[in-house]
C-alpha cells in the first residue's frame, strides 16, 4: 500500500512542477532562485512536527519575504451569545478559499517593506490573507469575524503569530526556517518567494509542498476514509479481542 | 514517546493515553458503569476534536465492557435475558442518535447539546443518587432502623407485555427494559457515554433489580449499544481513531480489573455515593463552563477541504 502512495505523491509533485506559473516575474533573466530542504512533509506514526528549511540566492542586493500557504479550506466562525444565561453560538458567517496554514517570513519588518496595496496583491502577510465571505455582510462585521478566523487558526498553531525571520548570510544568500506543527493538514501546499526593491516586487518564485500521511498511519487514514464499516467493524472485533484477552489474562493471574 | 493519531490529527504521550485509560477503567471497574462520562470530556480537554472522542469512546467502550462481563460472568452476576431485552431498545437509540449527532454537528450546535446533556443527565441522576446513598449510609448507621417497603407498586408496573426474567426474579413489563435501554443508546451516540451512570439507578429503582447483577448486566448492554454505536460513527461520520482507542483500552481492561476486585471492599451504598460525587463533579464543572464567559467568544470549523 506504501508503493502506490510514494509513486501518487511523486506523480503530484511532477504535476506541479510543470503547472507552476509565476506570473509577477519578470521576463528579463531570474533574478530570484530559491529551494526547500524538503518538498514532501511525511506524516509517520511518530510525527510530531517539522521544520522545512527555505534557502536561496538572488543576483543583486534586495529584500525577500517568504509566504507559506496551506491546501485552501472553507472555514465557518461562529459567535456565542448569552442566551437565558449560557453562551450558545448564535450569529454565523463562512469564510471560503482560506488557506489552511499561512506562515510568512521577510528579512525586515513587511510594513517597511511593502506598501499596503501591494502586500494585498501579493498576500503578504497576515492582514492580507486571502479569505472570501460567502455572504453579502457589512464591512464591520467581517472585519470582525475575519480577526476573529485568524485568532482561531493561530490558537490551533496553523497560522504564524509573527513574521519570520529570513536571514541573509552576506548580500546575495538568504535562508528561513518554516515550523510544522504536529497537526498540519495535509495536502498541497505553495511556498512563494518575494524579490523587493524600492517597495514593490520585482521578482518571485513559488515552489510547492507536499503534507501527505505515510506508512501505517496513513493506511489506517486511508482505510477509515475509504471502507469506514469495515474499519468500524474491524476496531469492535479488536475492541472485543482485548477486552476477551484481559479478561482471561486476569482470571489466571 | 509521542505517538501520531491518524483520525484525529494530533501527536499525543503514549503513557499519558495509557494512565488516562487506566484510571477511568479503574472507576469503571469499581462502579460497573463504562467510564465514558469521564473520559469523553478528558479527551475533548486534551485537545481531541469533540466528534472523534465520541467515537472513539463508543469503540473502546465496547472492549472494556467485554472484559467487565468476563468478570461479572464468573461470578453468575449478569442477567442474560433481562441484557439483551434493553439492547433491543438501545440499537434502535443509537441509530436515531447518531442520525441527531450529524445533524446537530451541521447545526453548529454539537457542542453545547453535549455539554448541556451532560449538565441535566449527570446532574439530575448524580443528585438524587447522592441523596439516596447518604440517606441509606445514614441509616447504616443506626441500628435497627425500620426498612422501608421491599417492594412499591406505582403506574409502572400497570403496563402491558409482561414477561418474566427469573435470573432477577423480575415480573415487568417489557416496555421498561426497551424504554431504558433506547435512552442508553441515545445518549452512546451523543454523548460518547456507555450510559452506565444512567442504566444503574435506572435498573435498580425502575426495574428494582438486585443490585448485585445491575453492574453485569448493564455491561453487557453497553457492549452490543456501543458496539453498534462504534461501526455506525466509523461508516458515517470517519470519526473512530483505532490508534486512540486501543491505547485506551490497553490502560482501561488493566484498570477495569483491579476496579472490578477493589469494588468488593465497597458496600453498595458507599460505591454509589463515591459514583455519584464523581458524576456531580463533572456535571458541576461542565455547567459552570457554560455560564462563565469563555476566552474567546468565536470559535471556528473547518467544513470544506482539508481537514
Amino acid at each position: 500500500m506504501t508503493v502506490p502512495r510514494r509513486k501518487k505523491v511523486m506523480v503530484m509533485l511532477a504535476l506541479l512542477a510543470f503547472c507552476m506559473p509565476t506570473p509577477w516575474m519578470p521576463a528579463r533573466a531570474q533574478t530570484l532562485v530559491a529551494d526547500l530542504s524538503s518538498h514532501l512533509i511525511a506524516i509517520t506514526t511518530g510525527f510530531t512536527g517539522t521544520d522545512v528549511v527555505l534557502f536561496g540566492a538572488i543576483d543583486q542586493p534586495g529584500d525577500v519575504a517568504v509566504v507559506i500557504e496551506g491546501p485552501e479550506t472553507s472555514q465557518t466562525v461562529r459567535r456565542k451569545d448569552r442566551i437565558a444565561g449560557i453562551w450558545i453560538n448564535n450569529e454565523t458567517l463562512k469564510f471560503s478559499h482560506v488557506p489552511g496554514f499561512y506562515g510568512v517570513a521577510s528579512n525586515k519588518p513587511l510594513d517597511a517593506l511593502l506598501p499596503p496595496a501591494v502586500a494585498q496583491r501579493h498576500e503578504i502577510g497576515l492582514d492580507h490573507v486571502r479569505m472570501l465571505p460567502r455572504v453579502d455582510a457589512d464591512a464591520a462585521t467581517v472585519a470582525e469575524f475575519r480577526a476573529a478566523l485568524i485568532r482561531n487558526k493561530q490558537r490551533e498553531g496553523l497560522y504564524g503569530t509573527e513574521v519570520g525571520e529570513v536571514v541573509f548570510l552576506g548580500q546575495r544568500l538568504f535562508r528561513t526556517s518554516i515550523s510544522f506543527p504536529a497537526n498540519v493538514p495535509i495536502g498541497l501546499y505553495t511556498v512563494s518567494v518575494y524579490l523587493i526593491r524600492d517597495r514593490d516586487v520585482v521578482g518571485a518564485q513559488t515552489t510547492p509542498l507536499a503534507v501527505s500521511k505515510i506508512g501505517f498511519s496513513a493506511d489506517i487514514f486511508d482505510f477509515a476514509q475509504h471502507d469506514g464499516l469495515a474499519y468500524g467493524v474491524m476496531g469492535v472485533l479488536l475492541a472485543v479481542g482485548a477486552g476477551w484477552l484481559a479478561g482471561s489474562v486476569f482470571r489466571k493471574g | 514517546m509521542q505517538i501520531y493519531l491518524p483520525i484525529a490529527e494530533m501527536s499525543v504521550n503514549v503513557f499519558w493515553v495509557l494512565g488516562l485509560g487506566a484510571m477511568v477503567g479503574f472507576l469503571s471497574g469499581l462502579f460497573g458503569v463504562g467510564g465514558g462520562f469521564l473520559m469523553t470530556p478528558l479527551l475533548i480537554f486534551i485537545g481531541v476534536p469533540p466528534a472523534v472522542a465520541v467515537g472513539t469512546q463508543a469503540n473502546q467502550l465496547v472492549g472494556a465492557g467485554v472484559s467487565g462481563v468476563m468478570y461479572h460472568w464468573r461470578k453468575r452476576n449478569v442477567d442474560v435475558k433481562l441484557g439483551l431485552v434493553m439492547q433491543a431498545g438501545g440499537i434502535v437509540g443509537t441509530v436515531l442518535g447518531v442520525l441527531l449527532f450529524g445533524m446537530l454537528q451541521r447545526l453548529g450546535h454539537i457542542d453545547l447539546v453535549i455539554s448541556l446533556s451532560y449538565v441535566i443527565f449527570l446532574g439530575g441522576i448524580s443528585g438524587l443518587m447522592l441523596m439516596e446513598s447518604v440517606r441509606a449510609l445514614f441509616r447504616g448507621r443506626r441500628k435497627g432502623a425500620t426498612r422501608g417497603k421491599l417492594h412499591h407498586h406505582t403506574w409502572l408496573h400497570g403496563l402491558p407485555f409482561k414477561m418474566r426474567f427469573p435470573r432477577s426474579r423480575l415480573y415487568i413489563s417489557v416496555l421498561l427494559p426497551v424504554g431504558i435501554g433506547f435512552i442508553g443508546g441515545v445518549l452512546v451516540a451523543i454523548m460518547g457515554i456507555g450510559g452506565g451512570f444512567l442504566l444503574v439507578p435506572a435498573m435498580i429503582y425502575i426495574l428494582g433489580m438486585p443490585t448485585t447483577l445491575v453492574a453485569g448486566t448493564s455491561l453487557l448492554q453497553i457492549i452490543l449499544t456501543t458496539g453498534v454505536a462504534a461501526v455506525l460513527q466509523a461508516a458515517t461520520n470517519h470519526t473512530v481513531d483505532i490508534l486512540l482507542a486501543l491505547m485506551l483500552l490497553v490502560g482501561g481492561v488493566l484498570g477495569a480489573q483491579l476496579g472490578s476486585r477493589a469494588s468488593g471492599y465497597l458496600k453498595g451504598e458507599q460505591a454509589r455515593a463515591l459514583l455519584a460525587l464523581t458524576v456531580l463533579g463533572v456535571a458541576v464543572k461542565l455547567a459552570v463552563d457554560l455560564v462563565l464567559t469563555p476566552d474567546d467568544l468565536y470559535s471556528i470549523t473547518t467544513t470544506a477541504g482539508p481537514k
